[in-house]
């Protein structure tokens, strides 16, 4: 059974073998008293302990039985007045739309029934996203839902209407002074136009735009290195050599979405990438383990002090490689340092370095650095900037002095909380309420609006139109997908209407379609049609566009920076330092109330509902702290912030990671007091914000608090051979390697397991769906988990009860940590947890054909169908659990509440709006009953119905599930596997040979769902090559 | 003892009566079930073809007689225009009276301000169809008789369709025989007392029959076989009554609720037989058939009865901007998912199937159970409708090399759980 060459582990607990890691893994659910389990836990749900509650609920339960059997309830059936041609009710409709939120950009297809907004899927025709999603975009539907959004514009505390707050602002702003609008970034050159009408007709205003998460050092560097303060388009797919320092590219840097689906095309390889057998290398040097350092093939961890010096080392001996003048600073001795700058000299023109840094100093050395290896061009293009962040933090900084100073008389803030997300937001604070006007567009009384003196809630996108322009010349439309629910208005009609025009924004996007987009792309069809087929469309994209020209590097700007690294970053900082990140749920935090994305653990730490304090192992017994610990983080000159403590490998020694987004106090009853907001820590430098700090200190604060953390959660036994990886040498060598291929004895000596079986099998003769997930190509993001709880209607089970072990999600993804050391090798494993490997892996229900849960069902909830489905009937349930013991695989979930009627779980489903949300084709689960992943079955009786009534077998391909759709880059890839034509067939037909394995392929439960074992591009190191060559001649 | 084994085997020779009259129950109902299924098949013949078009597409509009419905009578139509024309007309009126045709002007005049409905989908051969149905229906008179209203002549009796009401007839047909028996009982007691009692002692005449009936009665109460016998009865009957009562505990059959506006279903699918596609305008495409929007009704409505009380309702609600509720007759629970496109369109079942005879309807009810056995029933005996359907041409095949039965439902997954739940 020793089947793999290394030890996985997904949580210190378990490598470590706690003793209470140990008790929770051999037991399917918690044994945690019930009536603790929720703050009160009540008669309400019938679970009273007391022999008298107990009575009562029975006596009760049989009054209200009798009764309510003699009178069925009168259902009404309420038809349309004017049904709108096209549309059916039980139809869904699918329309274009786009969702661009704080830089964020997805061209997305908007699936509505009966008028209402219910999922999200990535639009394909856009060439940025080619229809992938991120958590958020998927989570984005929600938040329309969320019933702690304002009804209606408010004056002050009160409630106002719109007649009367446009009356009183107009009178304020005819008085003049100084007005800015504060907005975060905006995409749309149309709500720029309706702003420059507003400033037009009041000309004291100015527009300042900022980031919570700002890049804007880069922004300096650019106008530094060549005089264009843009950031460039990054092309990650041309780089062979692609080097990140801090940069969490593919989490939550400038545009993660668009770089995830360009680097993975560079990972995937075999029958799935046109039997490439080639992949980039990736050097990551960071502090905090993030979600690109997750994907590494070499992963350095520094400090905060040393980034700058890492970029000057890199380019000092790229330098003396490629024959460029070296810089002055302090030599850095971190591993891979020398491994990076060969290989990307060796890969010059094809290579790419990335910092996340704020520094402009860092980014102006890292531009000197890409020009040397002659990037510019290739992996950067200056000539296609992006709009993604257009922040700029000295105006931000400026306006804040000068609100404080009372040289500003009206602010008006658009999709933008600085009092909660600027570091400042404290002075803000103070300030705001001094001013003579201040305006929120923000949807909710939030830090910020609840200070102004007016509130004109924004529409949500799905109830908006817009105009976005991600890049010159690539155009994407917003259009409502609904009535405004709530007495909202779009921020672009207040402003068009306060500068004394015609308000309706829909005819203003449209004369800016026609006076500028419409001349530009040259269509033959009239404007008329060239609208609707836009709209339809989503996307536009002008590649005609003339391209900017791209301005030459100045190498004389190299020297001023390299001496202010030199100036700030030392090699051997000794004091703990900080570093601020973001998650990749979160976010900044601007989507805090959506219980979705609080619960999504994040793909790391596999940690939700709360942020903390990530130390490694070392610095923690340094300072004598333990997981979950309170502890007190001061940053000098800053308050200080009480987080428990989570143990992270591979986080910088010496270092404190905490993430930004939290501690929420007025974002609504799912985000408020979740967490600590970390914003305040941040520090403002003249002309950039910085995430990071030097100087903090640590201290036991005494207490402890436990974080929600699923890692341990649904352990797989110790069984090893879960995880199958090899490197890329070995794998070119034979496509077999890091497979493993178990034995099992029988009289006639040892068989493959899948020789024997004691079942007959199923007869697929119609359909055999089956899936192929690619572990080369799953970055971790998680899109597909807030996919599915989109489609498939997923409660949400609060913090509480995720620590009990009680969480929904039917897809999770296992994040395993690797090291090359033997268990026994005590020495080897410590090397290994302090900066581990990383595997992710997409786990659901694998729909075995000789499935454990469905011989062990009393009720026959559980069987099997003949298309290859493990079919679950909610309605048979009794709730013995039999089917969740009996899983190999722990994939299947306990309703064990009423979580969609129960106020103890209120996260939006449990009131008339949220509800709004759930998908009509797929039951709601009640309490006591067995759920799990169904292959999305709704979706494949509709495509099957769709085909048979056109009289047509399913095209291959036309049938998708919503995790497959969500995936940003193709990973996870489901289809028929009795069509030939279709690409999981064809797929299975190269690699079944090569690199498809099943999990768990020992116990011969035959899954419909094959992996693809994980390709890193290290170099062949002896062992683990060897004990694979050694394995496979088994 | 005597007695007592003649009463055995009476009791045998009528339960063997019984079982022979349950069989011949049931062969009845099992034809009249076939019956049903035969007057489904029927058709064929281009006008047959124009016919099914025109009552989907034209009734609601046109008659096949001179009447004026909301266009004109299209009585001899043919003879009037040419069928150039026609096909013109058909596709694209509105373009025929820009044209500036004098017929259709003239046609426009009158009837104005409606004009009719463009059919650009309907192929040449389609309008011939049609325009031969209109031909083939002037020549016999009585076309328009109510009294061959009714499309499909559902003959299946209720009791036919829930096992229950079987069980009740031969729990009927048992307490008859019962009774039967008991009478014969008393006569022959009588009569054996009468042949028997004088040479037993003195005073025969004197004893009442009533006592002596008592006696017997105590003397059958004393044997045990007869005594089990009753109680078992007794003990079947109770335990089947419960039964059935929980069984129909949620089951609405026959629910005819008050609806908002009276509208009968036999006026307008059986009088007048609009297609049912008409005004149940996805019943054919998705999922729910949907009510129709109060815009269907204006339609017709526009013009026609506008001043009954029942339609200035619908005016009112277009009106005040207010639906019309309806009150829904058939409710599943939400665990059951169930499309009608899957069964109208694909599977080819008619409307009357499940939902009985709706053209003789003046208030909708519930006919069918709508319970699952009620679902799992029908999907074991029902044939896939295959013909020309590519989807199954590849069951098909492989069905036929296994079995000489055709292909029914169950045979393709349709008693599988996750075909209608999940």
């Amino acid at each position: 059974m020793e089947s793999t060459n290394k030890r996985y582990w997904r949580g210190l607990e378990e490598l470590r073998n706690d003793e209470s890691f140990v008790k929770n893994a051999y037991k399917e659910f918690s044994d945690t008293d019930i009536n603790k389990s929720t703050e009160s836990g009540s008669i309400v749900d019938g679970i009273g302990s007391d022999r008298r509650d107990f009575l009562k609920v029975l006596g009760f339960g049989m009054a209200a039985v009798t009764l309510a059997a003699c009178d069925t309830p009168v259902h009404k059936a309420i038809p349309y007045i004017n049904k709108p041609e096209s549309t059916f009710p039980g139809i869904a409709d699918f329309y274009a739309s786009t969702y661009s939120e704080g830089g964020d950009y997805f061209p997305v297809l908007v699936k509505t029934r009966e008028g209402r907004p219910i999922k999200i899927e990535g639009n394909p025709s856009s060439s940025i996203t080619k229809g992938g999603t991120s958590a958020r975009v998927q989570a984005s539907v929600l938040s329309l839902y969320d019933n702690d959004k304002l009804k209606g514009p408010k004056k002050g505390e009160a409630d106002s209407d719109w007649d009367t707050v446009d009356k009183e602002i107009l009178g304020l702003l005819q008085r003049g002074g100084a007005i800015r609008i504060v907005s975060s970034t905006i995409l749309s050159p149309t709500t720029k136009s309706a702003i420059a009408a507003f400033i037009a007709k009041y000309p004291t205003a100015t527009h300042i735009q900022y980031d919570a998460n700002s890049v804007s050092g880069l922004v300096q560097a650019n106008l530094t290195s060549f005089g264009q303060g843009v950031i460039p388009s990054y092309d990650f797919s041309k780089a062979k050599t692609i080097v990140s320092v801090g940069a969490d590219f593919l989490g939550s840097w400038i545009a993660p979405n668009e770089y995830t689906d360009q680097y993975i095309a560079t990972r995937k390889v075999g029958a799935n990438a046109g039997n490439k057998k080639e992949m980039s290398r990736h050097y990551q040097f960071e502090t905090g383990l993030s979600l690109t350092g997750s994907n590494a093939d070499y992963r350095t961890a520094i400090k905060p002090s040393q980034e700058g010096l890492v970029v000057a080392a890199l380019y000092n001996k790229v330098a003396a490689k490629l024959g460029g003048t070296p810089v002055s600073t302090a030599s850095v001795d971190v591993a891979y340092l020398d491994k990076a700058a060969a290989d990307l000299a060796a890969a010059r023109g094809a290579a790419l370095v990335v910092s996340g840094s704020n520094d402009p100093n860092v980014q102006v050395l890292v531009n000197a650095l890409n020009n040397l290896l002659g990037s510019y061009g290739v992996t950067i293009d200056l000539s296609r900037p992006v709009n993604y962040r257009q922040g700029n933090d000295a105006a931000m900084n400026a306006f804040i002095s000068d609100a404080k100073a009372g040289r500003v008389q009206g602010v008006i803030f658009y999709a933008a909380n600085p009092v909660y997300d600027h570091p400042r937001g404290a002075e803000l604070k103070e300030a705001l309420p001094r001013l003579g006007l201040s305006v929120s567009f923000a949807d909710r009384s939030d830090e910020t609006a609840s200070l102004c003196k007016y509130t004109c809630p924004a529409s949500h996108y799905l109830e908006s139109w817009d105009v976005s322009e991600p890049k010159a010349g690539f155009y994407s439309l917003t259009q409502p997908t609904i009535n405004t629910i709530f007495k909202t208005r779009q921020p672009q009609a207040s402003l068009l209407k306060w500068a004394g025009l015609n308000s309706n924004y829909e005819n203003y996007i449209k004369s800016y379609w026609r006076s500028t987009v419409y001349p530009q792309a040259g269509s033959s069809l009239s404007f008329d049609q060239f609208w609707i087929q836009s709209l339809h469309d989503g996307v536009l994209e002008l590649q005609t566009a003339s391209a900017a020209a791209a301005g030459a590097f100045k190498p004389e700007t190299v020297a001023a920076a390299a001496a202010g690294v030199a100036q700030k970053y030392k090699p051997n900082a000794t004091g703990i330092e900080l570093a601020l990140y973001e998650k990749v749920g979160i976010g900044t935090g601007a989507m805090a109330n959506n219980p979705w994305l609080q619960e999504l653990p994040d793909p790391v730490s596999k940690a939700c509902w709360d942020n903390y304090a990530c130390l490694s192992q070392k610095t923690a017994t340094e300072l004598g702290v333990q997981a979950f610990d309170l502890v007190s983080v001061e940053v000098a000159g800053k308050p200080a912030l009480e987080l428990p403590v989570l143990i992270q490998p591979g986080q910088a020694d010496g270092t404190v990671s905490i993430a930004i987004g939290y501690g929420r106090e007025k974002a609504g009853k799912s985000a408020d007091g979740v967490g600590k907001n970390a914003y305040p820590l941040v520090s403002v430098s003249a002309n950039a914000l910085l995430f990071s700090a030097t100087d903090v200190k640590i201290s036991k604060s005494g207490g402890s608090r436990t974080i929600a953390q699923t890692q341990t959660h649904d352990t797989v036994m110790g069984r090893r051979a879960v995880i199958q990886e090899t490197v890329l040498a070995a794998y070119k060598k034979d496509p077999k390697a890091g497979r493993y291929f178990p034995k099992v004895v029988t009289s006639e000596g040892p068989v493959s397991p899948t020789d024997i079986s004691l079942w007959k099998g199923y007869e697929k003769t119609n359909h055999s769906w089956g899936m192929i997930i690619d572990l080369n190509s799953c970055t971790g993001c998680a899109a597909c988990v807030i996919g599915c709880q989109a489609e498939n209607n997923i409660p949400v089970v609060g913090r509480q009860e995720v620590i009990n072990r009680r969480e929904m999600h039917w897809i999770r993804i296992d994040r395993y940590y690797s090291s090359d050391a033997e268990p026994e090798d005590r020495k080897g494993l410590e090397i290994a947890s302090s900066n581990p490997e990383v595997v992710f892996q997409p786990m659901l229900c694998q729909h075995c054909s000789n499935a454990p849960c469905e011989t062990v069902c009393p009720v026959l909830a559980t069987t099997h169908s003949t298309e290859g489905l493990n079919q679950m009937t909610y309605n048979r349930c009794v709730g013995t659990r039999y089917c969740a013991n009996n899983c190999p695989y722990k994939v299947r979930r306990f309703n064990w509440f009423k979580y969609f009627d129960n106020d103890n779980f209120d996260y939006h489903f449990n009131n008339d709006l949220g509800k709004m949300v759930i998908n009509p084709d797929v039951t709601v689960r009640s309490r006591g009953v067995i759920e799990k992943c169904s292959f999305c079955v709704q979706r494949i009786q509709e495509g099957k119905l769709t085909a048979k009534k056109e009289r047509r077998r399913p095209k291959p391909d036309e049938i998708q599930v919503a995790c497959a759709q969500a995936c940003p880059t193709g990973g996870i890839v489901f289809g028929d596997m009795n069509d030939p034509e279709s690409t999981i067939s064809k797929l299975l037909k190269e690699e079944n040979d090569a690199r498809a394995f099943q999990v768990l392929e020992e116990i011969n439960v035959r899954p419909q769902i094959s992996y693809l074992t994980k390709i890193r591009n290290k170099d062949e190191e002896a062992k683990p090559v060897a004990a694979a060559a050694e394995h496979h001649a088994e | 003892m005597h007695t007592d084994f003649i009463g055995f085997s009476l009791i045998k020779m009528y339960s063997r009566s019984v079982i022979s009259t349950l069989v011949i129950v049931l062969i009845a109902l099992f034809s009249s079930y076939q019956s049903v299924a035969q007057d489904a098949a029927a058709g064929g013949g281009d006008a047959a073809k124009g016919k099914e078009l025109f009552s989907t597409l034209c009734q609601q509009c046109h008659a096949v007689t001179d009447e004026k419905v909301i266009g004109p009578g299209l009585k001899g139509i043919t003879k009037r225009r040419d069928t150039a024309w026609l096909l013109k007309w058909v596709k694209n009126p509105q373009a025929v009276i820009s044209s500036g045709d004098a017929y259709a002007t003239a046609l426009y005049a009158k009837f104005q301000p409606l004009v009719m409905q463009s059919f650009p989908d309907l192929s040449d051969d389609d309008i011939k169809n049609i325009l031969a149905h209109i031909d083939a229906s002037a020549a016999p008179a009585p076309a328009a008789g109510p009294a061959t209203g009714g499309a499909v002549a559902a003959t299946a009796t209720p009791a036919s369709e829930s096992p229950s009401g079987l069980f009740t007839a031969v729990l009927v047909a048992l307490l008859v025989v019962m009774l039967l028996v008991l009478g014969v009982l008393l006569v022959l007691v009588t009569i054996l007392s009468k042949a028997v009692g004088p040479t037993t002692g003195e005073g025969g005449q004197a004893t009442p029959f009533l006592q002596r009936l008592k006696t017997s009665l105590g003397a059958a109460a004393s044997n045990s076989t007869l005594r089990s016998i009753v109680l078992w009865l007794f003990v079947f009957v109770v335990t089947k009554q419960t039964f059935d009562g929980l069984y129909s505990v949620g089951v609405s059959q026959g629910y005819a609720p008050k609806q908002p506006i009276a509208f009968s279903h036999k006026l307008h699918a059986g009088q007048y037989q609009v297609n049912c596609n008409y005004c149940h305008t996805s019943v054919y495409k998705g999922k729910i058939a949907t009510i129709p929007s109060a815009n269907i009704c204006m339609n017709c409505h526009g013009e026609i009865k506008r001043e009954s009380p029942e339609i200035q309702k619908i005016y009112k609600a277009i009106e005040t901007d207010t639906p019309i509720e309806w009150v829904r007759v058939h409710n599943l629970p939400d665990l059951a998912y169930f499309n009608h496109a899957q069964h109208t369109n694909v599977g080819q079942v008619q409307c009357q199937t499940c939902h009985g005879e709706i053209e003789k309807m003046e208030v909708v009810e519930q006919r069918s159970s709508l319970t699952m056995g009620w679902c799992i029933d029908c999907h074991r005996k029902t044939e896939v409708a295959t013909k020309d359907n590519a989807y199954y041409d590849k069951l098909v095949a492989l069905h036929k090399k296994g079995s000489k039965e055709p292909l029914r439902v169950a045979n393709i997954g349709g008693l599988e759980c996750s075909k209608c739940h999940y």
